[in-house]
């Protein structure tokens, strides 16, 4: 009776606390992204004007995101059946979307105005209980180009 | 020191190819840090700790591949990879790796 209590209120608290973060988050990512759209981002090895850009330093950002009980519990039950992990599929695209934006950032900083051979890596920092997903890594990486001098 | 993921540097030219450098360095997670993280997994959101303790981890590996590209000679690290593994149940390697070369131009 108590197992089923505590899983009632861990349910609650994740979905509670969860969807709240996720909407949060989601406000400041579309907010961040309209900020720093003038940074352009692109995944080809070289800059197709490279006589008129200078710079060349590396950049990166990354997060660590972790999941709720709530989406934990819903992706089991999926898992029985198959199919899509919509309660995953948003926790990974808010971990990319704040990786790229937290790289962008950095440019910024450095006064660059798009991104070069931008690469993802997505690892697995700790599993959560069963071999469900606890927390995952996102990195993002990149060469910065722009009116500027590399360090 | 020039580190860039690209392999060409525009407007700069590469001189001398000076082969493979590379930094790795195995971190293990903190017992308190991992209980809090142990709550988040309930509640959900960002690990800021595992966050920063990523970030210096790979800052700490990039020095270690910078000191060697220096010993060699390089003024740049080109073609620069990231790759993360686990290597341990708490702890993970974090391994950098691109080639160092001498580029010609002042600035760099």
């Amino acid at each position: 009776m108590w197992e089923i209590a505590i899983v009632v209120v861990l349910l609650c608290l994740g979905y509670g606390f969860g969807s709240y973060r996720e909407k949060k988050h989601y406000q400041s990512i579309y907010a961040r992204e309209a900020e720093l759209k003038n940074i352009l981002v692109f995944d080809t090895a070289r800059s197709p004007a490279p006589e008129s850009e200078t710079g060349g330093q590396l950049v990166l950002g990354n997060v660590v995101i972790s999941s709720d009980y709530f989406k934990t519990f819903v992706a089991g039950l999926r898992m029985l059946v198959g199919g899509r992990l919509t309660s995953y599929e948003s926790l990974l695209d808010r971990g990319r979307r704040e990786a790229v934006l937290r790289m962008k950032a950095e440019a910024r900083e450095l006064g660059a105005d798009s991104i070069f051979n931008v690469k993802f890596e997505t690892s697995s920092i700790s599993k959560g209980g069963n071999d469900t997903l606890g927390s995952i890594e996102v990195l993002v990486y990149g060469t910065a180009l722009g009116n500027f001098q590399a360090a | 020191m020039l580190i860039s993921n690209m392999e060409v540097i525009p407007q700069k030219r590469i001189i001398k190819h000076l082969g493979l450098v590379q930094g790795s360095t195995v971190r293990a997670k903190h017992v308190g840090k991992d209980i809090l993280a142990g709550f988040k997994n309930i509640l959900g959101g960002e690990l800021t700790a595992y966050t920063e303790l990523m970030s210096e981890a790979r800052e700490e590996a990039t020095q270690r591949m910078i000191a060697q590209a220096e010993s060699a000679g390089a003024n740049a690290v080109l073609n620069v990879r990231f790759a993360t593994s686990s290597v341990a149940q708490g702890a993970a390697e974090l391994f950098v790796y691109g080639t160092a070369v001498v580029l010609d131009g002042a600035s760099v």
